[in-house]
């Protein structure tokens, strides 16, 4: 569907001058309800006819809700207003969130002549875009990009942020928002005054009021908290560790250094990822490998082969176990960061419960890569040991048994490097890492698409078989499409659908396109 | 108590002679009941006149006072049943429930109602649920008062036409002994406005005195023979006199000049609409003073043959504006023109639409094409002749994701169908059918259980096709609402009856929910005037269920997933019923909240929990979203180079729930999850063993961090 078909021309017939028609596009549960009252409130007690209507229902249950306002100067008659907005025909359209304006928009209720749109620009996802086992998330650049175009005026910002930093709710900044811009012909003072009657978070409601008419009106769009760091200072990150170790992370960082840049970009966090996982032996390993691939690539293919490599090397070294999530867990960093998030303050304490399943797998896999490789590939042992450790544990990791427990799961990371897992994990580096080699000698490319494969493998127990398994079968297509010219293209499309669902249905079908032709 | 009370605005209803009512359409319907005189109300809830019966609970001690019974029907049939005071007594009763589907399962008593004929005066007031907003099937509820005979009111969209018409509908009721179906559209019910209101009144005989002298007459029965006289009544007295109310009272309205060569038939309810459109053609005012007549059908059935004829007359075209199909209206006139010789030309549905809503653009489109056709000197220059370009805007379709609605954040059905969908992972999909309630939200992504939905209640009846069993055993779905509106004895009885092998699951949220949280039998909550805490499992054995699993925190995932599994495999082959208990979030919230507030204020200690995820150890698989769909569980792209895919990420409206580390154990997903409990006002014995256990925690991890290399933020 076309909007812009849809959209009639501009009716001036006089009839409705002085109405205002004001719409509110939000998700259920936004408060859109609590907005609506403002609106009208603050409508009445200024001397104008008003009306409001809403359509409830389960909508309401975080579906897109739409609420509708019409207002006009009281005069002798009654005015006869509509129920509904009409497409070309709304002056002010309020969207909660950055889709709902985009929602807005499809269906006609933002035109150039007479709309203005407030509308903030956070994202609230829909389930659709959530589940996708890759990137799903749709794209808010190109919902702004037509309302720009679409509305007379457009203000918008994350209202959403600045409403929760004045400890209130979207409802709040959005009828500040409204104020801010002008296009009520009512003062702020009035717009308060509605607010004090509703009678309900009166002072956090006018405080996130009044950061929004601020922001409105001084028109600043830049978010001083969403200012990036500086590029360089997040190259060079803090190193902490003894004065040794430190010395000893410094030999493999100059190697590092000594890379093109485009490549070093890349490089350095990969480092550090692989550096953290273990240890700088670890990060020599890491150079080696990454060094062979930026030998075989040049400047004239923009280091794409290297780059590839730094980052998905660094992934598949670092790869998800046991040892790392304890490690991770078991942090002074994260201990403060979810004391920050979860606003536990002084005077305040927190417990922390983690959700932990291991099954035989991961322990088997923690073992020496001997025993380990017995024990696994006998399913008697595989079942006993299910049975003694396969069910949910619960760890309080605040407090200090199993905080310990943790610790020393944690301390095991050069241990790691004799571990069965780590020998499985090795293995499946190598295999990978020559075929893109080899391949990169006859179509470069493709190797860059092998390379970017690694993306597949993610998650832990059954979700990362399932990664694996899409790796394998992405990765066996390629016997079809090599010497093919678009043969990098089809591996990317390949990949592409292996990210669309859970399952891999897509990536069978691309596979069997690919079997189709490649018969032929 | 309902989701939104309305307390406040129940005082609004006590305003006498002359004074002015501000507020929305229900409260006015309720308004005018009381200035009425309406004797008793009832009803069942459900969207858009939900609110109407959370208006009348409210109310009720109001309503006592003034000596009015105030019933929260059963279900539709219940309220349309109940009616049947005003048959024998001259007591007015009015009941109110959503159409057409409320309409569907109240059309036996309703049926019987109409034959019977009523003496007092008998109003249904229906929330006709068409259009935008809408979760039913689209269907219209004009056709039952065509077969049954009662008369349809769907007045203009204002406050003072929706009173008028409830006053005006008993009196019609009244003087033609029939029932009168009151109709609200969606949008109605909930637009604000203003009425000047007069007194209540208080019935002039009450239910309460009626019952002092009972009153029995053998020609209202529905039997042979006077059922078939019931029929000729109908046509040969009641019709006629409602025609004659309708002309003398005026009930229908003219508007606009009387000699113009076209004219426009309206269905009340569509009156504003009609006039937004003729305001945007400059062919009328702000006040809705029309160059072109109007003739507004506040009585859409039936159809008054002399008005039509009257407003025909001298007339070259007419429009019809009837919102829906079939097109009944236009038909009853076309056959009246066509009976009286009339050469005036009908236009309607070759204009508008067959099927769908009356949106404002369709409207506005439909007109313009009728007008082109009859009269278009009196467009204006822009739509005769179009110079403007439309502006290009980009097309963004394909962008914005469709926004169905869903379980709230911290629902308590969300992790029964976490488990049924980890169990069809082991023993694959099965035969599922779902129920009317918030948990078809399950038939749609992630969880995509449960397909065909026959009705209220009905959910294990639907299923009765494969009540014999099979390879895999059908599971079917059936809410506490719907459980005890018709599950109890169409669903449940019919599986004992017919010795079903097959799985029902009872999600039990203690409150009819999807309609707004009413308080249904088997609610937990005391409530004054209604009796509750009745067990849904004790219902369920007492007709004969003997395979019943009471699970009384649905949260545990682990335990969910093991009784369905035994479900789905024991060797008994009898109904098996699953009965899973949780309060619904969105009412436990509004309850406990303020509570928690104020414990935290007064210094008591309180543990608050809210869920996170690690995101260095979520690797932005989704799967834990796969089996959630949580509004407050989304995603967040990290500044990280090395990262590709979004991370899981949990906000602040979490509310601890707990569905996400249950469903990361029972599945096995990851470990990312995390539940934090913020703990205020701890007990100085909790401090105290806290900050040791700090010290000692800070000890190591700095130990750990002189031994290794690891990075930190930028300083």
């Amino acid at each position: 569907m076309n909007v812009a078909q849809n959209t009639p021309e501009t009716l001036n017939s006089g009839a409705l001058d002085g109405v205002i028609k004001l719409a509110v596009m939000a998700v259920g549960g936004q408060g859109g309800g609590v907005l609506t009252g403002w609106i009208e409130s603050l409508a009445r007690h200024e001397g104008y006819s008003c009306q409001a209507t809403s359509v409830a229902g389960v909508a309401q249950r975080t579906g897109a809700t739409i609420y509708y306002v019409e207002m006009a100067p009281a005069g002798d008659g009654v005015p006869v207003f509509s129920l509904a907005p009409a497409n070309g025909d709304v002056d002010i359209l309020i969207a909660a969130e950055m889709m709902e304006a985009g929602r807005a928009i499809m269906r006609g209720f933002v035109t150039p002549d007479r709309t203005t749109l407030i509308a903030s620009s956070h994202r609230a996802l829909a389930v659709s875009e959530k589940m996708v086992p890759g990137d799903g998330i749709a794209d808010a650049g190109e919902v702004l990009a037509a309302a720009e175009i679409a509305a007379d005026r457009l203000v918008s910002f994350d209202m959403e942020q600045l409403a929760v930093k004045n400890g209130s709710v979207i409802s709040a900044t959005l009828f500040g928002a409204l104020a801010g811009s002008g296009a009520l012909p009512f003062d702020r003072a009035a717009f308060e005054e509605a607010i004090k009657r509703g009678g309900k978070g009166v002072d956090a409601s006018l405080k996130a009021f009044g950061a929004a008419y601020e922001k409105t009106r001084t028109g600043t769009t830049d978010d001083s908290d969403n200012i990036l760091p500086d590029p360089e200072t997040k190259l060079y990150a803090q190193v902490n560790g003894s004065t040794k170790q430190k010395a000893a992370y410094d030999s493999v960082f100059q190697k590092i250094t000594n890379l093109p840049s485009e490549v070093r970009e890349l490089a350095e966090p990969g480092l550090r990822k692989v550096v953290e996982f273990m240890d700088v032996e670890y990060g020599h390993e890491y150079f080696s490998r990454l060094q062979s691939f930026v030998q075989m690539d040049n400047a004239e293919q923009g280091w794409e082969l290297a780059r590839e490599a730094a980052k998905y090397i660094s992934n598949a070294m670092a790869y998800d176990d046991v040892i790392r999530v304890a490690d991770l867990k078991t942090r002074a960093a994260r201990g403060d960061r979810i004391r920050t998030e979860m606003k536990a303050g002084s005077g305040k304490l927190l417990q922390v419960t983690e959700f932990l399943h291991p099954r035989a797998e991961e322990i088997v896999g923690m073992l020496p890569a001997r025993l380990g490789a017995r024990w696994e590939a006998s399913p008697k042992m595989m079942a006993r040991i299910n049975r003694w450790f396969n069910r949910g544990r619960r760890l309080r990791s605040d407090s200090l048994r199993h905080f310990i427990m943790l610790y020393i799961l944690g301390g095991l990371k050069t241990y790691r490097r004799r571990s069965h897992r780590h020998a499985l994990e090795q293995a499946h580096l190598k295999k990978w890492l020559d075929l893109c080699k080899k391949t990169a000698t006859e179509d470069y490319s493709l190797a860059v698409e092998i390379l970017k494969c690694r993306r597949l493998i993610k998650g832990y127990s059954d979700t990362h078989a399932r990664g694996l398994s899409k790796f394998d079968r992405a990765i066996s297509s390629i016997e079809l499409l090599k010497g093919r010219n678009d043969a990098s293209q089809w591996l990317s499309r390949i990949r592409d659908a292996a990210l669309k669902d859970e399952k891999g249905e897509a990536l069978d079908g691309a596979i069997k396109t690919v079997e189709s032709f490649a018969r032929n | 108590m309902a989701e939104r009370s309305f307390k406040k605005e129940v005082e609004h209803l006590k305003l006498g002679e002359g004074q002015t009512f501000t507020g929305e359409g229900i409260l006015a319907i309720t308004k005018a009941l009381l200035e009425s005189g309406v004797g008793y109300v009832g009803g069942y809830q459900g969207a858009p006149i939900s609110h109407l019966m959370d208006v009348l609970a409210d109310a009720e001690e109001l309503l006592t006072e003034l000596g009015v019974r105030y019933e929260a029907n059963a279900s539709e049939a219940a309220a349309a049943a109940m009616l049947a005071a005003s048959v024998h007594y001259p007591i007015r009763g009015a009941v109110t429930f959503k159409g057409p589907v409320g309409v569907n399962v109240a059309s036996d008593a309703l049926a019987n109602l109409a034959s019977s004929g009523v003496n007092g005066g008998a109003l249904v007031i229906v929330g006709e649920d068409y259009g935008e907003g809408s979760s039913i099937m689209q269907e219209r509820s004009h056709a039952f008062a065509m077969k049954s005979q009662f008369w349809l009111l769907d007045p203009r969209p204002n406050l003072p036409s929706i009173v008028a018409s409830v006053k005006k509908g008993f009196e019609l009721s009244e003087a033609s002994n029939t029932p009168v179906m009151l109709m609200v559209r969606i949008r109605a019910c909930h637009v604000t406005g203003t009425f000047e209101t007069s007194d209540n009144v208080r019935p002039a005989l009450t239910t309460h005195d009626a019952l002092s002298s009972p009153r029995k007459d053998f020609n209202r029965v529905v039997l042979p023979p006077m059922s078939f006289m019931h029929e000729h009544d109908k046509i040969n007295n009641r019709w006629p006199a409602a025609e004659k109310f309708i002309r003398e009272h005026k009930l229908n309205e003219t508007f606009g000049p009387e000699n113009h060569p076209i004219g426009i038939v309206v269905q009340g309810g569509m009156y504003n609409s009609v006039i937004r459109s003729l305001q945007r053609l400059g062919l009328a005012d702000l006040y809705g003073n029309s160059q072109v007549p109007l003739y507004v059908m506040n009585v859409a059935y039936p159809v008054i043959p002399s008005e039509v004829l009257e407003f025909s007359e001298g007339k070259d075209s007419l429009l019809i504006i009837e919102e829906g199909q079939p097109e009944f209206i236009e038909q009853a006139i076309g056959a009246v023109l066509y009976k009286n010789d009339r050469k005036t030309r009908l236009s309607g549905k070759d204009v508008f639409p067959m099927a769908g809503e009356y949106t404002g653009q369709v409207m506005l489109d439909g007109l313009t094409a009728f007008l082109k056709k009859t009269m278009p000197e009196i467009l204006p220059g822009a739509v005769r002749a179009p110079n403007q370009e439309a502006p290009q805007i980009p097309d963004i379709s394909e962008t914005v994701p469709i926004r169905p609605p869903g379980f709230c954040t911290g629902c308590p059905e969300r992790p029964i169908f976490a488990a049924i969908k980890i169990v069809q992972e082991e023993l694959g999909e099965h035969q599922i059918s779902g129920d009317i309630g918030c948990h078809l939200f399950a038939s749609l992504p992630p969880f995509e259980i449960g397909g065909a939905t026959m009705g209220y209640g009905l959910g294990p009846a639907s299923n009765a096709a494969f009540d014999g069993g099979g390879d895999k055993r059908a599971i079917s779905i059936l809410g506490d609402g719907g459980f005890w509106h018709n599950g109890l004895s169409s669903s449940i009885g019919n599986m004992v009856f017919n010795r079903s092998d097959s799985v029902a699951v009872i999600v039990d949220n203690f409150y009819s929910a999807a309609t707004g949280g009413q308080d249904v039998l088997s609610s937990r909550a005391d409530n004054p005037t209604k009796a509750t805490n009745n067990p849904i499992s004790d219902a369920v054995r007492g007709v004969g269920v003997k395979w019943v699993r009471q699970i009384d925190r649905t949260y545990d995932v682990p335990k969910m997933a093991a009784i369905v599994r035994e479900a789905l495999t024991t060797d008994y082959d009898g109904p098996k019923v699953i009965v899973a208990s949780s309060e619904c979030m969105l009412n436990r919230q509004r309850r406990e909240k303020p509570q928690r507030n104020l414990a935290i204020k007064e210094g008591r200690r309180v543990e608050a929990p809210r869920f996170g995820v690690d995101e260095d150890i979520c690797t932005g698989d989704h799967a834990c979203i796969r089996l959630s769909g949580c509004p407050s569980l989304s995603l967040k792209h990290l500044d990280d180079p090395l990262r590709d895919d979004p991370v899981a990420s949990i906000d602040q409206t979490c509310v601890g729930c707990g569905n996400c580390g249950e469903v990361a154990d029972a599945a096995v997903l990851c470990p990312s999850f995390y539940r934090a409990d913020v703990i205020h006002n701890p007990t100085s014995w909790e401090s105290m063993i806290g900050k040791w256990r700090s010290m000692m925690i800070t000890w190591l991890q700095n130990r750990r961090s002189r031994k290794q290399v690891t990075f930190g933020a930028a300083s």
